[in-house]
């Protein structure tokens, strides 16, 4: 959608500024004039309120990273001094904590969000990797932010997910004490993750920003996965997508405010309260809430394939689980992008979101009798979905009647009590008035 | 919206029959029991519960009392310093004066000794003993717990579908719902057939086995009430649960506080934008 520029510096100064720097013509270009399908519901707004999460979470953590100390004999009291001492410590801290259980909501939401109606297809193949690598890098940096309070369960689950690595042959043992900075999880090992917790969510805001660049060369898609074809199939991004998305934003940051003032400590675990005691296992190791379906899925390989014992099992398992999502735009052989014109593919769709809501919650089990078993099946159903249904399905499912443009899909919806759109009218309104 | 709305109700419906069916088997008290606490707490009405709770001042006072005359005498309370006992309602007299009934180390002086002074309102509760294992050898190998932010750090899983509602009840107090379960529960007989092992208490709401090391803490009448509360195990189990809750989490108050302010402002500006949101688009078919 990068098309003809529609900038006209007003001012002397804006000219000036045009004519060497063109900045301000980009943000024009990217966030006023830049054309947005008009029929985008707020399933669409989840971009945005990504954004301003990790806007968020950068802000706050700044300030933390003022009080806190990364040494495992003060980390446990400086965050406790920043909830006791510090002039609204409390209130960051709560802030950053149930931020970043919300930015793994709206991640979760996105990611669904661009499974359910295609989002991944050509030409937006790229678009949908940078977002699994932001993805990916987001995962890293929850966990290691995870282990800077030095609670209990900072320490074990960093302990044991660290230990993952062990499983790898040969190289495994060398890899994790790399990782660690020893032989256990120690002081050099928070010291690293602290500095990597800082500078990973700046790495996330540069791979942003390719994203963002993507999305602004192939165009969003939307409900109808029809390309946009003229211009009444689109509207301006000011004021029309500005106001939705700040609504959703302002719907989405009051859910939060209710955990941040109510509910603070319900996402969190108890134990992290317990300062970390290397010679005292909890009895259940639990990681952080969003990363409970892929532990169910690591958890489920319990048996040894040929060579691979079932704790490297478990481990490809994972990690796995997570790639896959990188060849999702070719595992996807059909033609038609929405899930709306696919019958098939949403029922398949809504028993996948299903299905990882019910690993979520098996990872939270113990590892132990029938939940084993479940999450055998339910890991099963995760990567069939990807590998064997998602080919498939596009081979042999047919689709619906698919309206031939974004403006007729709108109007057919619409239909009875609507007028077609006039010409020149609302649907190119940067020219009116 | 409207289909993810459906599958949401569909998956909701779906899961609570799920839980129906796997967890009809409530926990009752066998002689082997598996999964602990054997019995979950009961939940309590506090009065820092709720969007509106506050602390009630002269709970947490009592609370104090039953600390420093039955608790502290076993468990430290590192993190929470005599000045913040202002949060009670004390004024910074009788702040210094509580204070002055505790010796703290200070030091080393200009001779290079350490030695030993009246506590003033900016030192911290010292620790009844001089280190973790001197804890733990005075008590049977169990080192006793810090108390700053034991109400935080114990509570007894909810399950599913309970954890779900508690978003919506605000249920937070499972921390104080335990420590009121644990003290009262004492007097429980074990069932037939289970061994209590030697040196350690019988207890169906300990959270982590069928006994502790702890006896049972307190009797009643041990503590003396000068504002005409019951002086039973009940109350104090109560009032200390209270207080310990102030204790991991001093700035309750003004966190629910601004909690209002901050959700009463979202509500009037999503309103706002809700409007001009609709405004723009009232002219647009989408």
């Amino acid at each position: 959608m990068s098309g003809h520029s529609s900038y006209t510096p007003k001012s002397g100064l804006g000219k000036w500024i045009d004519a060497r720097m063109p900045l301000p013509r980009l943000m024009y270009d990217s966030f006023v004039a830049y054309p947005v399908p008009r029929n985008l519901n707020y399933a669409y707004a989840f971009g945005g309120i990504l954004s301003i999460m990790l806007v968020a979470q950068i802000l706050t953590g700044v300030v933390l990273a003022m009080h806190y100390a990364a040494d495992t004999g003060l980390a446990f009291n400086s965050v406790e001094k920043i909830m006791r001492d510090v002039n609204s410590g409390w209130l960051l801290r709560y802030m950053h904590a149930n931020g970043a259980s919300f930015f793994f909501i709206a991640v979760y939401i996105h990611i669904f969000r661009g499974l359910y109606y295609g989002s991944y297809k050509a030409p937006r193949e790229l678009l949908w990797i940078l977002g699994v690598l932001i993805y990916f890098l987001m995962m890293a940096t929850g966990f290691m932010g995870y282990v800077l309070p030095w609670g209990q369960m900072s320490f074990w689950g960093a302990t044991v997910i660290t230990g993952f690595f062990t499983a790898i042959p040969l190289v495994g043992e060398w890899i994790q004490t790399f990782l660690l900075g020893g032989f256990a999880v120690d002081n050099p090992t928070l010291n690293r993750f602290f500095s990597l917790h800082y500078l990973l969510p700046f790495m996330i805001a540069g791979v942003v920003v390719l994203h963002v660049w993507a999305l602004h060369v192939t165009g969003q898609t939307n409900p109808t996965g029809i390309e946009v074809k003229s211009k009444t199939d689109t509207l301006a991004f000011t004021p029309y997508a500005t106001m939705k998305d700040a609504f959703a934003m302002v719907v989405f940051i009051a859910v939060l405010a209710y955990f941040i003032f109510y509910i603070p400590n319900y996402l969190g675990h108890p134990d992290n309260y317990t300062i970390a005691n290397p010679l005292k296992t909890p009895a259940h190791i639990v990681p952080e809430w969003y990363y409970l379906p892929f532990y169910a899925i690591l958890r489920a390989i319990t048996f040894s394939i040929g060579p691979i014992d079932s704790k490297l099992g478990g481990v490809i398992a994972m990690f796995g689980s997570i790639l896959i999502l990188f060849v999702v735009p070719w595992l996807d052989t059909s033609k038609v992008r929405s899930a709306v014109y696919r019958p098939w593919y949403k029922l398949f769709f809504w028993l996948f979101v299903i299905d990882a809501i019910f690993l979520g919650w098996l990872g939270s089990r113990p590892a132990e009798g029938t939940y084993v078993a479940m999450a055998q099946v339910a890991t099963a159903y995760y990567f069939a979905f990807f590998i064997i249904i998602m080919p498939i399905l596009g081979l042999i499912e047919t689709p619906k009647r698919l309206p031939n443009s974004i403006t007729e899909a709108v109007l057919e919806k619409n239909k009875g009590g609507a007028s077609v759109q006039p010409a020149g009218s609302a649907a190119s309104p940067e020219t009116k008035g | 919206m409207k289909t993810i709305l459906k599958g949401l109700t569909a998956l909701g419906l779906g899961l609570t029959l799920f839980s129906n069916m796997s967890f009809a088997q409530e926990a009752h008290v066998t002689a082997e029991p598996t999964h602990f606490p054997m019995i979950k707490p009961a939940e309590l009405d506090w009065s820092f519960a709720g969007p509106f709770g506050t602390y009630d001042k002269g709970q947490l006072q009592r609370g104090l009392k039953v600390y420093t005359e039955v608790c502290a005498a076993c468990h430290s309370m590192g993190l929470v310093a005599f000045r913040d006992l202002e949060g009670l309602g004390y004024s910074e007299a009788q702040v210094k004066a509580f204070a002055a009934n505790y010796e703290v180390e200070d030091g080393p002086n200009a001779d290079g000794e350490m030695f030993t002074r009246t506590a003033v309102p900016s030192d911290y509760f010292p620790s009844p003993f001089p280190n973790e294992e001197a804890a733990a050898a005075a008590n049977n190998g169990a080192a006793p717990p810090d108390f700053s932010l034991i109400a935080k750090a114990r509570s007894v899983e909810r399950g599913f579908p309970t954890f779900v509602f508690d978003i919506f009840t605000q249920y937070a107090e499972g921390g104080p719902d335990y420590i009121h379960a644990l003290l009262t529960g004492y007097d429980q007989e074990p069932p037939a057939g289970m061994e209590v092992p030697e040196g350690t208490y019988y207890n169906p709401y300990f959270i982590a086995g069928k006994s502790l090391s702890m006896a049972a803490p307190i009797s009643e009448g041990q503590v003396t009430y000068d504002d005409g509360s019951p002086e039973t195990v009940d109350q104090y189990a109560k009032d200390v649960s209270a207080f310990l809750m102030w204790a991991a989490e001093p700035k309750l108050e003004a966190r629910k506080a601004t909690g209002f302010r901050v959700m009463i402002f979202l509500l009037l500006f999503g309103s706002l934008v809700y409007l001009t949101k609709r405004k723009v688009w009232s002219s647009v078919e989408h």
